[in-house]
């Protein structure tokens, strides 16, 4: 019998010793190339090998996110570390006990189908055999390729995975440990912030550093490398003090401004940009058929994490070691060897938990600013934190897109032919493809990134989810790239699926309604997939769907399967419209395949629609001269308690034998969607440019033109 | 010029600080007390990862000056209860699973110690409107208000 096809993760680390090791004091070590951004994926991966593994959890001592210790499986990102890495972890550590089991069954001659492990003894038809993985770990050889020959475990025979387990990261953070990297410290660590340069086309003209240190009030040191430019100091205070001020006493050249005229998504409609046409060819006739089409858009978002960007980096003996909260150890320790021109084996990078990222904040510019300082400082170590402003007006902002969804339509009203045209900045800097921002600021800048996005095969950037997983006879995605975007764009939670799937799912409510349909019956007609049909089914048992009337408070529906091949998630939203949306009751199925951690992925479900009903109803970041423009709380309002709806989250058979699929990101696209069409049930007409503001609502409650 | 020194109660024990008196009580909570539990967020009182008691009122510790808390008692989330001693809100949180991130968790503990202390039996407007200072990023929001109504709850057994 072959051996199934190895997933990719496997193939790039495949010496199965990168994975598990047993030490003799009874632990198991396990490493994984993910790390924990708030999603719960160290709990899961505990789970996953306690059971393939059959040792209690409590055994695992877990690796993750280190270039010197665990495999390279690139970024933490597009809800993937269950669906890949795990089922990754899975493969391998399943070999790894049947590796165990043909040594003693060798060792013993004993039979193999009599010998099962149990918390690491191994043991013949129940009976210990005196052998476990902790005695025989020097006897037996991991330094072999997995081959993917041990099946792991079903569903029904799972004992961790399935069951809600608590979360291990959490006690330490309810208690107020040093969880994070925030917390860091090391003997001799220098504090230091970084005066950032204005764009990467400006140069430093002059520094009254005089002013720069008396603003400190403790003696601090400047330094400096081309137009890279930092304060550091053993007093964070007063690290702290000087940079708040130092930006008035710093003279640059070759700042461009920034039009405020583009924070508006719909300038991208004028902007050059690169096209292409995904699916089903652009037909040479329009096809025959009435046809309908409208355009909606997303403005520029921020991640707006909690805390800013931090690190920590220390050069000694021409070895840089850097810890970072960054989602890709690997990638960025590539970009760094570039940047430092050091050879990549001479750097160590190592993830250490900060606050929610949501996707490519600051994190990986703060380490190299960080490594930078090391550098130019040998032999002290180097915390850099970034200030608030700093991290809203220099992090990577999401960017802002309009989606125009045209389609013909039968005689029944139900599309035969479906275009999704995109425009949009691309949704990737992250290391590898964009530059870090020290990078820029240090002398021999390297040149702008080539302008590219995030690839279908990937999921895709701007087009991800562009197609509806409807029955259609012609789907197409036609995609505008715009490369020149003022400000720096790169990957928010859901990537381009949030602003597609609302468009989208928007279209499909107004084509229900031109069909006189109800939504839900509507979209049930469109779609042959069962587990989407499934969602949309059982989200409509837990709202009572068929109770919704034409009067009363908006009940929307919006429905997707992420990436069309992640976790599938429909999700019901009421609201009450006067002048301003309020968001009341939120309810949501998802079928994920088989769900490790069930209360963990309700969680991440929750979160996302939380994340998402604050995106749809306050959020939006603005331009002026200089940039980003909002670079505090005030300036970027997020949803509060006293905004957040309630929210019933269900699992759609989560105990099956189903592939794991990638859950978290899977709820921001379906509640876009959902608000957007309870606000159009609720108040008659339709709102399609995000955020929906008072601004917007009063303007459609004055107008006469209804759709 | 000499470096003034300032007198408080750090979660029950008195403390002594040579600093500049325009340094935030935040820093001298984490850079000379050792105590990190206390998260820096914002610096402009706008997010509240940096709440601790004064005096018993929850208050933003990240621009508040040394000076003013000279003699006053501060109660952080190490003073709050331990792994072995939990407050009933960290056990709460632990139970309801309430966090995703975490990084807003101190803050908000601290808030809600202080609506409890008050309200022993808060509705969910109550917690959310004690909570409006504090964001969650994460959309932690229904967990935490649950965690808040499961510690409420917990209390008045105890007390009952």
């Amino acid at each position: 019998m072959s051996a199934p096809a190895l997933p990719a993760v496997l193939l790039d680390n495949p010496r199965l010793d990168q994975w598990v090791s047993f030490r003799a004091d009874g632990k198991a070590v396990v490493s994984t190339g993910r790390v924990e951004i708030g999603q719960g994926v160290l709990t899961a991966m505990i789970q996953i090998a306690a059971d393939e593994l059959d040792i209690k959890p409590e055994r695992i001592v877990l690796q993750s996110g280190d270039t010197a210790r665990t495999p390279n499986e690139g970024f933490t990102a597009g809800s993937q570390s269950i669906q890949f890495g795990g089922v990754a972890l899975r493969l391998a550590c399943a070999e790894i006990k049947l590796i165990y089991l043909e040594r003693v069954a060798a060792l013993r001659r004993l039979p193999l189908a009599d010998l099962a492990v149990k918390d690491g003894a191994i043991v013949c038809r129940g009976v210990p055999t005196g052998d476990d993985y902790w005695t025989l770990s020097g006897a037996v050889d991991l330094t072999g390729r997995a081959t993917g020959r041990a099946a792991p475990k079903t569903a029904a025979e799972y004992g961790y995975v399935g069951r809600s387990s608590l979360r291990v990261d959490l006690a330490a953070k309810v208690f107020g440990q040093e969880a994070f990297i925030h917390d860091m410290a090391l003997d001799g660590m220098l504090h230091a912030r970084v005066v950032r340069q204005p764009g990467c086309t400006a140069s430093i003209v002059a520094v009254d550093e005089a002013a720069i240190r008396r603003a400190a009030k403790e003696p601090i040191e400047i330094v400096r490398s081309g137009n890279f430019l930092a304060i550091v100091g053993g007093s964070e205070a007063a690290v702290e003090t000087a940079a708040a001020k130092a930006a008035a006493h710093v003279t640059w050249d070759g700042v461009e401004p920034v039009s405020a005229l583009r924070q508006e998504a719909r300038s991208l409609l004028q902007q050059p940009s690169i096209d292409r046409v995904i699916g089903s060819p652009l037909p040479d006739a329009p096809p025959r058929g009435r046809t309908y089409e409208a355009t909606f858009s997303r403005p520029y978002l921020a991640h707006a994490s909690i805390a800013p960007s931090c690190a920590l980096a220390l050069y000694r003996d021409r070895r840089l070691q850097v810890w970072t909260h960054s989602q890709g150890v690997y990638p960025l320790r590539k970009s760094l060897a570039q940047m430092l021109k050091l050879d990549p084996s001479a750097i160590a990078v190592k993830h250490v938990q900060g606050a929610g990222c949501y996707g490519h904040n600051g994190a990986d510019d703060a380490a190299a600013d960080a490594a930078v300082i090391a550098v130019l400082k040998p032999g002290s170590p180097i915390r850099v934190r970034w200030r608030r402003e700093e991290e809203f007006a220099f992090e990577p902002i999401s960017p802002a897109m309009v989606v125009n969804v045209r389609a013909t339509l039968d005689d029944a009203g139900r599309p035969v032919d479906w275009t999704t045209e995109i425009w949009s900045g691309t949704h990737n800097a992250r290391p590898g493809l964009g530059n870090l921002l020290a990078a820029e600021a240090l002398p021999d800048p390297p040149p702008p990134p080539e302008p590219a996005d995030v690839p279908e095969a990937n999921g895709g950037g701007a087009t991800r989810n562009g197609e509806p997983l409807y029955a259609i006879a012609a789907k197409r995605i036609v995609h505008h790239l715009v490369p020149q975007i003022p400000v720096r764009t790169s990957a928010l939670r859901g990537l381009g699926a949030t602003a597609n799937v609302f468009a989208i799912e928007c279209f499909i409510d107004e084509l229900a309604e031109q069909a006189g349909a109800d939504p839900v019956a509507y979209r049930l007609s469109l779609l042959a997939d069962v587990r989407a049909r499934g969602v949309i089914e059982h989200v409509a048992r837990m709202c009572d769907w068929r109770r919704r009337r034409a009067a009363g408070p908006g009940l929307g529906i919006g429905f997707a399967r992420y990436k069309n091949r992640a976790a599938y998630a429909a999700v019901v939203a009421r609201v009450e419209v006067a002048e301003e949306i309020r968001l009341t009751r939120v309810w949501c199925a998802a079928d994920a395949g088989l769900v490790v951690n069930p209360d963990g992925a309700i969680n991440q479900l929750e979160g996302g629609i939380l994340q998402a009903a604050s995106w749809v109803l306050k959020e939006q970041v603005r331009f002026d001269s200089s940039g980003v423009l909002a670079r505090d709380w005030d300036n970027y309002p997020v949803l509060r308690f006293s905004d957040a709806p309630e929210v019933t989250v269900e699992l759609v058979n989560p105990a099956t034998d189903e592939p794991p699929l990638g859950a978290g990101e899977a709820t921001a696209g379906p509640t876009t969607a959902a608000i957007g069409n309870a606000v159009a049930h609720a108040l008659g007409a339709r709102l399609r440019d995000l955020p929906l503001t008072r601004e917007r609502v009063m303007a459609a409650l004055l107008s006469d033109a209804k759709f | 010029m000499p470096i003034p020194t300032f007198d408080l109660t750090v979660n029950g024990k008195p403390v002594s600080v040579a600093i500049d008196e325009e340094t935030p009580l935040l820093d001298v909570l984490r850079n000379r007390l050792d105590l990190k539990g206390t998260r820096f967020g914002c610096g402009l009182e706008q997010c509240g990862t940096c709440m601790v008691l004064i005096d018993g009122a929850p208050e933003k510790s990240c621009t508040k000056p040394i000076w003013s808390v000279a003699g006053k008692a501060v109660v952080t989330i190490e003073g709050l209860g331990t792994p072995a001693k939990p407050h009933a809100l960290q056990q709460a949180f632990l139970d309801e699973q309430a966090g995703q991130c975490g990084y807003c968790l101190t803050g908000i503990l601290i808030a809600a110690s202080a609506l409890l202390a008050r309200n022993a039996s808060p509705t969910r407007a109550d917690i959310a409107a004690a909570l409006d200072g504090n964001i969650c990023r994460c959309g932690t929001h229904n967990r935490i208000i649950r965690a808040v109504q499961r510690a409420a709850a917990l209390i008045r057994e105890t007390r009952s």
